[in-house]
């Protein structure tokens, strides 16, 4: 109960704040966009598997968004959105079919190598896309209005909550599903998950396509929120921070992205000014102690404490470590 | 390609591969008998080609002989493993080994970000340069080709010592042999009464060492700056991955190929010379998941 009206008081505090504080409403805005990619990692997570590449994902769709113009003819938002997140879903199913193969380490550093190699092409092909520099992003119409800069903010950021609420929506009915169900068993024995008739490697490829479409939807968000986007959004330090997000906000509450994005976001904006050679160290040792001390992240100081320690007999049933393999 | 550009592209991927080499063999050396990817495996190059960039511009400015230079590289390898190696083994990996792997893979990712500002606040982000045993040497002509003697002759020298070395030590002493043991099955090797946690200590020490060794020796040849420690543990990881983990010959096997790649693409299609590593990686991983000499695990129901 004491857990709800702790989460209640903070809900309030932050609308309060918005309305009090202008500039939350950006700070908010990228920390809701940075939440659904986040989401996408941890269905990852959830199967036991940890992407350093999902950057890439998110500059896909960001440079979508800002050649939507040429490429779409169009630059109402309603439509580029859906555009980025397609496209970044089929980069994601081409990319998925080759990467959903493989299983942590390699599946790791895999997506760690596809995001660099887009990074590289991104920088390179300067006459492209403006190489380091980046491109702009064009303030885009929203459903035909042309909006003054103060309104196109305050919609975006309801956009970006409208499209939060959808997808915790969604994510809790997937996980609710049979697919949903079997990441976890995925993650526990793959083995004994392909015996009962389930393809693992659909599976992965599946949720890899998702969570691709997640990172595509965030980063398209964060396209129009930061106005430019830069080959740097594809950079290892931006998937390592999507991954430090979803540990920060703990992976076993559908909330626990959101959380941790926000805490995120309003850690960076007050601590940058005297981090600023520092912000790696404290972003490692966070998440040392996370690691080490308080695996359940952010999620676990709201959510109800863990079932009790199984009983030898229970524990039977377990899988046997993989201690000697 | 006329004969002198690929005299030239062979140099470069020679020395190339045997920097290259060092770093990855380590990295190989700690997942095959630890079964942890050491991320922050990069950093502990950087932080070796950063100490003796130190050691070496100190030396200049003491007046001493610039020969005392190259004991100095090896020097500061062997201080950066004995120091980072434990500590890093003792106060956080030891900690981490019941752990899954996906946490661990975390970890050490952690303490790669760690290290990375570390270097920046006590290194600063200038660039550093101590190229004192580079000049000492001299170049070397080979078909027409001038060529620094410390990368053409020195570098490949020392990666072929380190390999005979390697494999010397693990095949015929026993140390070597008991380290073999638990890479091959660490719980059959507990059961046995070997002490696998100091394995652990020791295999570290050496793979930090072997890493350090790699920066020591890299950084005579280009500057030392910021962002060469994460440019290296992807490099050294697809050299590593390529080879199957855990393999040290196929390592040096797969460095050449990678590093001769690498070297191709510079000359021939420059926007490449990044995206090469991986490309190589990435068709051998697919045809060959293990890598190319690792052996197919056995699936576990």
């Amino acid at each position: 109960m004491i857990r709800k009206i702790a989460l209640a008081v903070i809900a309030i505090l932050l609308c309060i704040g918005l309305f009090v504080f202008p500039w939350m409403k950006a700070v908010l805005t990228v920390a809701l966009a940075k939440g659904i990619v986040v989401l996408g990692i941890m269905l990852l997570l959830r199967a036991g598997q940890v992407s350093l590449g999902h950057g890439m994902f998110v500059a896909v769709s960001a440079y979508a968004v800002a050649f939507g113009n040429e490429w779409l003819g169009t630059n109402e938002m309603l439509l580029q959105i859906p555009f980025a997140v397609v496209v970044s879903g089929v980069v994601g199913l081409v990319i998925g079919l080759f990467v959903a193969r493989y299983r942590y380490i390699f599946f790791a550093m895999l997506n760690l190598a596809f995001s660099m190699v887009f990074f590289s092409f991104l920088q390179k092909s300067y006459r492209l896309t403006g190489g380091s520099d980046g491109v702009s992003v064009q303030t885009p119409t929203i459903a035909g209005l042309s909006l003054e800069a103060g309104t196109y903010n305050w919609v975006l950021f309801f956009l970006a909550l409208a499209l939060c609420v959808g997808c915790v929506l969604l994510a809790f009915r997937f996980f609710r599903s049979a697919m949903g169900q079997a990441l976890s068993a995925l993650k526990t024995n793959e083995v004994r998950v392909a015996y009962i008739g389930i393809s693992p490697w659909r599976t992965m490829v599946v949720i890899y396509t998702l969570s691709a479409m997640l990172a595509g939807l965030g980063g398209s968000l964060l396209a129009y929120t930061t106005g430019h986007v830069t080959p740097e959004l594809s950079y290892w330090t931006r998937s390592g921070e999507y991954v430090f997000i979803a540990i920060l906000g703990g992976t076993t509450g559908i909330l626990g992205p959101f959380m941790g994005a926000m805490v995120f976001e309003f850690i960076r904006t007050y601590a940058s000014a005297w981090l600023t050679n520092a912000w790696q160290l404290t972003l490692g040792t966070i998440l040392l102690v996370i690691i080490l001390f308080a695996q359940s992240g952010i999620w676990g100081l709201f959510a109800p404490p863990p079932p009790k320690a199984k009983t030898p007999e229970e524990k039977r049933y377990d899988v046997p470590a993989a201690a000697g393999d | 390609m006329d004969l002198q550009l690929f005299t030239l592209v062979l140099l470069d991927a020679v020395s190339y591969a045997a920097l290259v080499f060092l770093v990855a063999v380590g990295l190989s050396l700690i997942f095959g008998v630890m079964r942890v990817l050491n991320v922050a495996h990069g950093a502990f190059y950087a932080i070796g080609a950063y100490t003796t960039a130190t050691f070496v511009i100190w030396l200049e400015g003491q007046g001493a002989s610039p020969w005392l230079s190259f004991p100095l590289l090896l020097l500061s390898a062997v201080i950066v493993g004995l120091v980072l190696g434990p500590l890093v083994e003792f106060g956080l990996l030891r900690r981490i080994y019941e752990k899954e792997e996906i946490l661990q893979l975390l970890v050490t990712f952690a303490l790669f970000m760690i290290l990375e500002d570390v270097q920046k606040l006590v290194w600063g982000v200038r660039s550093y340069f101590a190229d004192t045993p580079l000049q000492l040497l001299g170049s070397v002509e080979v078909a027409g080709v001038f060529y620094t003697r410390y990368q053409a002759m020195l570098l490949p020298a020392v990666a072929i010592i380190v390999l005979v070395g390697l494999r010397f030590f693990l095949r015929r002493t026993l140390p070597g042999k008991i380290l073999t043991v638990v890479t091959e099955d660490r719980e059959m090797a507990m059961a046995l009464g070997i002490n696998a946690q100091r394995v652990f200590l020791l295999t570290f020490t050496l793979g930090t060492m072997l890493a350090a060794l790699g920066g020591a020796l890299a950084a005579p040849t280009s500057s030392v700056s910021t962002g060469i420690a994460g440019e290296m543990i992807v490099l050294s990881f697809a050299v590593a991955a390529s080879a199957g983990l855990g393999q040290i010959e196929g390592a040096a096997l797969t460095a050449l190929l990678i590093g001769f790649g690498r070297s191709l693409a510079v000359y021939m299609a420059p926007e490449l010379d990044a995206v090469v590593p991986y490309l190589i990686m990435t068709a051998i991983l697919l045809f060959r998941p293990q890598g190319m000499f690792g052996l197919p695990q056995a699936r576990r129901v």
